[in-house]
């Protein structure tokens, strides 16, 4: 594939050099430099048509097909372009290609790549369709005939995973963005299937249109603030480049006001994506709501994009001005941890639980960022790839226990799950140990590093305030395995059903990726450190 | 002596080349074998024992290939490295094997000792139903062991340590479902531990004062350390080597230990476990060179035990419990040989190799006589028995001859150099612990007969005692290797010799007994070899010396003795009252009474002093936090109030005061 890039490149080169400065051109596009985002869209658009034009039992199986292929070929693609010497040749932090508005570097491939696997154990979930989980027909109010014939039929929203496409295909372009309206595109791109998928779960349909209809009302108002900030920080600048406000930061200190605002207003927009307090209040609601699939993407994939675009923005536009921002988000940082930790003690319901938890973990990953180094943007960059795991294989089992009326969300329903189904106990009970960070799992990892890289560059106390709250989130996550295997079981509890394997799947590369970054994760650290050596491209 | 131990130590040990890097070929054949026999379940029941026996052997067969090409090098020290296992900062922990003059020994031994035990066990356990498990935990020991003595850092060594001490209690426990069986694992387990946790701080230590824990590393760097840290890691070790080789203090688990099945009982003794201790301290002779203080412990500790083994086997009537005195009495040979310094490394190394083919002959022979006798170990219902076993009798009696010392068989060409060492030391200590190794030798010669004569000669008294009616006490359950059903009550004996699976591995563990010692000793075969690692006995004597005449004197006294007690007068059938020493060398010498008040005791008076303190004040202060914060959660919770309307706002609340702290950092 190299081989095709290279010359497509060199023509690219060629367009620019030959036009007269000043006149307006097309930016180049360097398609081989761009090809997973191309290829995510692309299966997008293919299964749109599919939709429209093959018959209705071919479906499913086409969309599941062309979505596993695409991300599949999207993930060779990352690789290959992240060992193409071509793009990092002579230890060039990379390109920026369309013109500057797209990087290709280190960093972005990884969380890319990461994205791109993760995505992948999704869309096994959601193909997954035993017990489906959504709607055959969204249209249909609970309960009516249009529903019930629907339901007989096998039938189920198959645009679905168009919509899981190309909410991927905005993630993927996220925290490629380098300049801010390509952001806020990738943001809507990303955010608006999104709302859709929210409300499409079969059972509980009212928790979950209202789950869609708040984090679609509570991600416009984000936007807004988001673009408001763009605004500023053009009025400051008179740019939307992240480089160009970055030079224009270092050169120009009077009109600070239009940069600060801004950078409060656009850090708000990637900070309530990964639901920092204090505006994570959507993400309870949101994560119960939501059909249990699309949480999980939700929570494993959203989170690595924002993350991603959050260190690209901070690291490359306001990287100059971290003794500026560093007290913001450190308060930020703190309150994520603690208030996340401290509320999930008096959670009920175990997809709330797990939405705090990511609260908490969103914090911890804030103290990599706040290290503003390369040992933090690694350390994040492998929390987010153990996190993503750990979520996603965490959300699978949930899937897997049911009540006859869903899944069994209630954590008293799980009470003596270790005693009648000790392996899918056992491994839900090591993915909360992930998350508690406990050594052996590649949560215990991943906080060291974040810790280490946090207290390397003298943000101690922010670590202190990290171990204390993983103390308490410690409780609650063992208050659990604590009711599974020490209490006794409910009466007519919760049938716990047999993994296929799309689920089996999910459970197994979570559970062994989890094991695996625990106990051996030297291969992975020394990647995103690799990643990370050269940060961002400008 | 000092100069001499470290220019030792510093033998350039260079990477493994050729054959010498497949040594990892060594561990992987008996884990191999372990993981398939305890993760494949009752689907290798059928060829379980197969897979069980032929792993050790494909070890023991590239054990003697490396063996041979060490031989043919001029440098016979060779690492190689598997991979950097704790790679942080200054913490750098390889795993890497040392293949050398000293692990060699202890490879051929612990693979071909044990390769033979593990094929008397087909026979032994022919019968037992988890037989699977059983060969899995043994080639789980044999893996740990080897790992233990081919690791080339103190870390490594230590996986290596606590993986003979987990095999050890799995099979010490192997009868499940008998009380004692369990109990004796359990003791030897938290027994252990003691000693473990003497390793464990030495290991600490080392790496607080050198920075690392390679043998090379530490080595080097004790060499500028204080005489403090000397000694405090020589005492360390020592105690480590207390526990694994079962001595003073530290001795009383091995005597419980007897619970398991006897080829067990024949691994730990001979080839493995116990001689861990030895084999600790022989390794870190640089560091006992630098430490007189620590070396003199050794040596106190190895003459003690070797006069309070030699005891409590005189008066013990169980065979096996009688063995495992003695192999406490003969580790402290060892240990003893250990305390000398160079003068005698080489000899204690040389006793354990001999004495793991007499003693595997021996407790091999004693199974063998169980399994004919329904698993009765009370040798006062045995007598006679040499008609009836006879290839039993003639290894038996081989083994026999060689642990007392009688010229010209292995234990008087291994045993007698560490006494004339004794002799050869400056002061009056080593005079002190020559006086009580010749008293030792004595006492083994007398209770080693003392075993002969109850066993294989005299009044049949099984005869008798199935004529009486009384039931016999078994130690082992019958389904393991008994015949039991096939021959009638339990009231009878039909005792009868073992199959040749069974004595074939005693007749060449008798041929080892024979020659082991005069093969080693004479032409300072072993010195010479070994002398790289440990050093050379600074001048070495005849065998015909004062001492050495003294020696065998004694032993035939010992004989003669004990024929004068057992052999010329019929053995009562149940045991007379017996003087205070007899009663209390039945007793352990108190050893368990010791353990009991001095540790078990004021260890439950602190647990529970603890617990009080834990209950009143810490868990007050625990559960007030605990209660702080689930009160703070429970009134975070109610911001959640599920009103977007509301989420709204604190958002727009967050935005106000992200952009005043932005705004306010400028100002």
């Amino acid at each position: 594939m190299t081989g095709t890039a290279a010359p497509a490149a060199l023509a690219a080169h060629a367009t620019l050099a030959a036009s007269a400065p000043g006149a307006i051109s097309a930016p180049p596009i360097e398609y081989s430099q761009l090809g997973p985002m191309l290829v995510v869209f692309g299966a997008a658009i293919v299964g749109v048509l599919v939709e429209a034009f093959a018959p209705r039992p071919a479906r499913r199986g086409t969309q599941l097909a062309l979505s596993l292929g695409g991300l599949a070929a999207a993930f060779v693609w990352t690789v290959v372009i992240a060992a193409s010497r071509q793009v990092f040749a002579n230890g060039s932090p990379g390109h920026t290609a369309i013109g500057g508005a797209v990087g290709v570097d280190r960093p972005t491939l990884f969380i890319q790549g990461t994205i791109v696997v993760l995505a992948f154990i999704s869309v096994l979930l959601i193909g997954d369709t035993r017990f489906s989980p959504f709607v055959a027909q969204a249209a249909a109010p609970p309960g009516a005939t249009a529903e019930q014939e629907g339901l007989a039929a096998g039938a189920m929203h198959t645009e679905i995973f168009p919509l899981t496409l190309f909410a991927v295909g905005g993630m993927m372009l996220f925290p490629a963005a380098n300049d801010l309206l390509t952001m806020f595109v990738a943001l809507e791109v990303l955010s608006l299937p999104l709302y859709l998928l929210c409300g499409l779960a079969r059972r509980r349909r009212l928790l979950s249109h209202e789950a869609a209809m708040k984090y679609f009302l509570l991600g416009a108002f984000s936007s807004a603030f988001f673009l408001f900030g763009i605004a500023m920080l053009y009025g400051f600048s008179g740019s939307v480049s992240l480089a160009a406000i970055a030079s224009t930061a270092a050169s120009n200190t009077s009109n600070s006001t239009l940069l600060f605002a801004g950078i409060a207003l656009t850090g708000l927009g990637l900070l309530f994506k990964i639901g920092a307090v204090p505006f994570h209040s959507w993400k309870p609601d949101v994560y119960q709501g939501a059909p249990t699939p699309v949480t999980a993407l939700m929570a494993s994939c959203t989170v690595v994009s924002a993350f991603g675009a959050l260190l690209r923005v901070f690291y490359v536009a306001f990287g100059n001005l971290t003794w500026d921002w560093r007290p913001a988000l450190w308060v930020i940082a703190v309150l994520t941890m603690v208030v996340g930790a401290v509320i999930a003690i008096t959670q009920t319901d175990v997809k709330r639980l797990l939405a705090y938890s990511s609260i908490a973990h969103a914090g911890f990953v804030l103290t990599g960022v706040l290290a503003v180094s390369t040992a933090g943007l690694s350390s994040a960059l492998f929390y987010l790839v153990a996190y993503g795991f750990t979520t996603v294989g965490a959300f699978a089992v949930i899937t897997l226990v049911r009540d006859p009326g869903g899944e069994a969300d209630h954590l008293s329903r799980w009470a003596g799950l270790g005693r009648r189904s000790p392996v899918v106990a056992g491994i839900f009970a090591f993915f909360l140990l992930a998350f508690a960070g406990i050594p052996l799992t590649s949560g215990f990892t991943g906080k060291f590093a974040v810790f280490q890289a946090a207290i390397a560059s003298g943000e101690t106390a922010l670590v202190i305030v990290g171990v204390l709250s993983s103390a308490i989130a410690a409780f609650f996550y063992v208050r659990v395995i604590v009711l599974m295997f020490f209490s006794d079981p409910v009466p007519d509890g919760p049938e716990v059903v047999l993994p296929n394997v799309f689920s089996g799947t999910a459970v197994g590369v979570g559970a062994a990726v989890t094991l695996l970054l625990g106990i051996a994760p030297q291969p992975v650290l020394s990647l995103a450190s690799h990643a990370a050596n050269q940060l961002f491209v400008g | 002596m000092t100069g001499s131990a470290q220019a030792l130590a510093a033998q350039a040990t260079l990477s493994a080349t050729g054959a010498l890097k497949l040594s990892w070929l060594l561990l992987a054949f008996p884990l191999f074998g372990a993981a398939v026999l305890l993760l494949g379940g009752r689907r290798t029941d059928r060829w379980g024992h197969l897979l069980g026996v032929a792993m050790p052997v494909a070890a023991f067969v590239y054990g003697v290939i490396a063996f041979f090409t060490l031989l043919g090098e001029s440098d016979r020290s060779r690492d190689l490295h598997l991979y950097s296992w704790i790679p942080v900062a200054r913490f750098q922990v390889s795993v890497g094997l040392l293949t050398d003059q000293l692990s060699i020994c202890f490879v051929l031994l612990i693979t071909g000792v044990g390769s033979l035990i593990i094929i008397y066990s087909v026979g032994y356990l022919w019968h037992d139903a988890d037989r699977r498990r059983f060969f899995g935990y043994m080639n789980l020991f044999v893996a740990a062991m080897l790992l233990l003595v081919l690791a080339d850092n103190y870390l490594v060594l230590y996986v290596g340590w606590e993986g003979v001490g987990l095999a050890s209690y799995l099979l010490i426990g192997f009868w499940q479902f008998k009380n004692s069986a369990a109990v004796a694992a359990k003791k030897a387990f938290v027994v252990n531990r003691v000693g473990d946790a003497g390793l464990s701080l030495a290991i600490m230590l080392m790496f607080a004062e050198f920075g690392t824990m390679s043998f090379t590393g530490v080595f080097r760097g004790v060499g500028s350390a204080g005489s403090g840290v000397t000694l405090a890691l020589g005492l360390l070790l020592l105690l480590g080597a207390c526990g694994k080789s079962a001595q003073v203090p530290l001795q009383s688990w091995l005597l419980d230990a007897m619970e398991g099945p006897t080829p067990v009982s024949a691994l730990i003794h001979a080839a493995t476990m116990v001689t861990a201790g030895v084999y600790l301290l022989v390794r870190s002779n640089p560091i006992l060179a630098l430490a007189p203080g620590a070396r003199l412990a050794v040596a106190v500790v190895g003459t003690i035990t070797l006069l309070v083994g030699g005891i409590i086997a005189s008066a013990k009537d169980d065979i096996k419990k009688s063995l495992a005195g003695s192999t406490m009495s003969q580790i402290g040979y060892m240990t003893l040989g250990a305390g000398l310094g160079p003068a005698g490394y080489v000899f204690a190394i040389a006793l354990l190799l001999s004495h793991g083919f007499y003693k595997a002959g021996l407790f091999l022979g004693a199974g063998s006589v169980m399994h004919g006798m329904n698993d009765e170990v009370n040798m006062r219902r045995y007598g006679g028995l040499s008609n009836v076993l006879p290839v039993t009798y003639v290894t038996f009696g081989l083994a026999y001859l060689a642990i007392s010392g009688i010229p010209p068989f292995s234990g008087f060409f291994a045993k007698d150099p560490i006494i004339e060492a004794d002799f050869g030391q400056h002061g009056a200590a080593g005079k002190v612990a020559g006086v009580c190794a010749l008293i030792g030798a004595g006492i083994t010669a007398f209770y080693m007969t003392r075993m002969m004569f109850m066993t294989w000669y005299g009044r049949r008294r099984w005869e008798e005692h199935a004529a009486s009616g009384e039931p016999h006490e078994t130690a082992e359950p019958l389904a393991g290797g008994s015949v039991q059903g096939a021959h009638g009550s339990a009231e009878e004996y039909h005792p009868h010799e073992s199959p040749p699976v069974m004595t074939g591995p005693m007749v060449v563990l008798a041929i080892g007994s024979v020659g082991a010692g005069a093969f080693l000793i004479i032409n300072h075969r072993l010195q010479k070899f070994l002398a790289p690692v440990v050093g050379a006995p600074p001048n070495t004597h005849g065998f015909f010396t004062a001492p050495g005449i003294a020696a065998t004197a004694l032993a035939v006294a010992g004989i003669a003795l004990g024929w004068w007690i057992y052999g010329r007068v019929p053995v009562p059938a149940t045991a007379p009252a017996g003087g205070p020493l007899t009663v209390a060398a039945r007793k352990d010498l108190y050893g368990d009474a010791l353990n009991e008040s001095l540790l078990m005791r004021p260890g439950q008076w602190l647990t529970r002093l603890s617990v009080y303190f834990d209950n009143r004040d810490i868990d007050g202060l625990v559960n007030t936090i605990a209660a702080a914060v689930g009160g703070t959660s429970g009134r975070l919770r109610r911001m959640q109030t599920g009103f977007v309307r509301s989420y709204a706002l604190s958002m727009l609340a967050g935005a106000a005061v992200l952009v005043a702290l932005l705004l306010a950092v400028r100002l």
